[in-house]
């Protein structure tokens, strides 16, 4: 029966809190953030731990209110937790939102070559990297364009060519192919994977897209709403090549899909 | 297929074709275009202006077009037009220039300075909307019947406009790209320097050109009341040319003070359009 399985695969992969067999990169311990104070404040993260390997690419997900975008600025951070802590060790991190963020008065190259100049990487060097890394996301010949002479997909490579560029171990993204259309958004997908292999990164990556999770992570993080707590995770078999197609990517994706309705259920009651 | 030749074929298909190339009928057409409606403006103004003329209201002031463009022409033969021009432009130049420092300074310490801003933000609004004639009296008292009285008066009709133009435009830098440039490690005087700064820019260019415009206003309000012995300039013809009763000379000198203004201002419209095509701001059919 097939809900007997699904049930099994979920139940089989839940490892909680711990990355498995790599040395940790990022450490979440009891992590929590409220923003204002007495009454009226809202509690957006509670004690959340979590651990990620180096070279791991792990998920989160979660409804509305769950708290990701406040847990990816806790860990680059751009804002202070009021409880807990993250340790990030001496890595660097970067962070990619769903908008590129890229200067508009600023070319492809000279935006990547910001996050260049941002390290003090001398000149000649920084032009070589800089076309290494827009030829890395495919982008060769593109340098001379202005972000608003490019399509969203390619924008949002060049500013993953810039968080490349920041030489960062962790790469923090915030639900960046939220806005793409979906054939651009597959495509991207292949790139990423590939990129992030290629340089070993380790990847936390929020989304609102369950396929998109199961289709990248090597784990998914289901975070709960109101406040945001680590309510499930699920590993993903790596057994091959993914696709977002593939029946592995749905069976895995509606189990997760099923979880969060659940939860989400909880606060319509 | 390999994902690198969809992508490809995909950025390929999602960018605009390029436009046809710039022949010269192309240019010639939007010259035009851009043209005709400012021909078609002069000769209304001028058509009207004929109007009032031959209707003879105030027959004795308001001369007709025809002998206030010949007397230009006439005083455009003479050096005392260009003299006056000149020296005006000068103290335009010296007083703006002035001003765009101070202002600069002013408004990039008050945009980042909390405190400062509590105590001078609402002061330097107060002084942009000060009429800056109101000023020469100061000026006379603290610097006597010479230029650097008018040069007071010029200062302080533009600085205003242009610091807050700047604190507009530090204050309208998008969140995000304040996000995406502190994540990328700018801080301090590189944030500013890479990414406030440039983000600034067209408010602080619509900052300088409504500080021009005071400027103008200011220096020939500065230059009619001011009697300055000896030194010439547009306000001094103006004033001289009023008191020998001689309209027709008043209305030449009025049409060169109209289009310096016109000429100053239209420059920085097009520095505007520029900064706003680079970043996209602009509507590909709107920009000329």
């Amino acid at each position: 029966m097939s809900t007997g399985s699904r049930q099994e695969v979920a139940l089989a992969t839940a490892v909680p809190g711990e990355a498995a067999d790599r040395p940790e990169a990022v450490r979440l311990s009891g992590l929590s953030k409220r923003y204002g104070s007495g009454p009226r404040g809202v509690l957006a993260l509670d004690r959340v731990s979590l651990s990620v390997g180096q070279g791991e690419f792990v998920c989160i997900i979660g409804a509305s209110g769950c708290g990701k975008s406040t847990l990816l600025s806790l860990v680059a951070g751009l804002d202070r937790p009021t409880g807990g802590e993250v340790a990030v060790g001496h890595r660097r991190v970067a962070m990619m939102f769903q908008e590129p963020g890229l200067l508009p008065w600023l070319t492809a190259a000279s935006n990547v070559e910001l996050a260049l100049r941002a390290r003090k990487v001398p000149r000649v060097a920084r032009q070589e990297r800089t076309a290494e890394l827009l030829g890395m996301v495919r982008l060769d010949g593109f340098g001379p364009k202005r972000p608003h002479e490019l399509s969203g997909g390619m924008r949002q490579r060049v500013a993953l060519a810039r968080a490349l560029a920041q030489d960062a171990d962790v790469l923090l993204m915030d639900e960046p192919f939220g806005a793409l259309d979906a054939m651009t958004r597959d495509l991207l997908h292949d790139e990423l994977d590939r990129i992030c292999r290629e340089q070993g990164l380790t990847v936390l990556f929020v989304t609102h897209n369950v396929r998109e999770a199961v289709r990248l992570g090597d784990r998914v993080i289901v975070l709960s709403s109101r406040p945001g707590r680590v309510i499930e995770e699920y590993q993903v078999p790596d057994d091959g090549p993914r696709g977002i197609n593939t029946p592995q990517t749905a069976e895995l994706a509606s189990i997760i899909t099923d979880r969060l309705r659940e939860e989400m259920g909880r606060h319509g009651s | 297929m390999a994902v690198e030749q969809v992508l490809h074929g995909l950025d390929s298909l999602e960018l605009e074709p390029s436009p046809a190339g710039a022949d010269a009928g192309r240019i010639a057409r939007k010259a035009w275009a851009a043209t005709w409606p400012k021909l078609l403006a002069i000769a209304l103004v001028l058509g009207l202006w004929e109007l009032v003329a031959l209707s003879g209201w105030k027959h004795l002031v308001l001369r007709g077009p025809a002998p206030v463009l010949s007397n230009l022409w006439g005083q455009m033969q003479h050096e005392q037009l260009w003299g006056a021009i000149g020296s005006t432009l000068e103290t335009a130049a010296v007083g703006y220039v002035t001003a765009l420092v101070i202002g600069s300074v002013v408004g990039m310490l008050v945009a980042r300075i909390p405190p400062l801003r509590a105590a001078f933000g609402s002061i330097i609004t107060a002084l942009q909307t000060m009429p800056s004639v109101a000023w020469v009296p100061f000026g006379i008292v603290i610097f006597g019947p010479v230029n650097s009285a008018i040069l007071f008066v010029v200062i302080l009709g533009a600085a205003p406009s242009i610091a807050n133009g700047l604190i507009t435009g530090v204050d309208y830098t998008p969140p995000l790209l304040l996000r995406a440039g502190k994540t990328m490690g700018l801080r301090g005087f590189a944030l500013y320097r890479y990414l406030i700064m440039p983000a600034s820019l067209p408010a602080f260019v619509a900052g300088m050109k409504q500080g021009w415009a005071f400027a103008w206003r200011s220096l020939m309000a500065g230059e009619i009341v001011i009697n300055i012995i000896g030194h010439l300039s547009i306000g001094q013809l103006l004033t001289t040319d009023q008191s020998a009763l001689d309209f027709t000379s008043t209305s030449a000198v009025l049409i060169v003070i109209l289009v310096i203004g016109v000429i100053v201002d239209m420059c920085f419209t097009k520095a505007d359009l520029f900064i706003r095509r680079r970043r996209g701001l602009l509507d590909a059919s709107a920009a000329t």
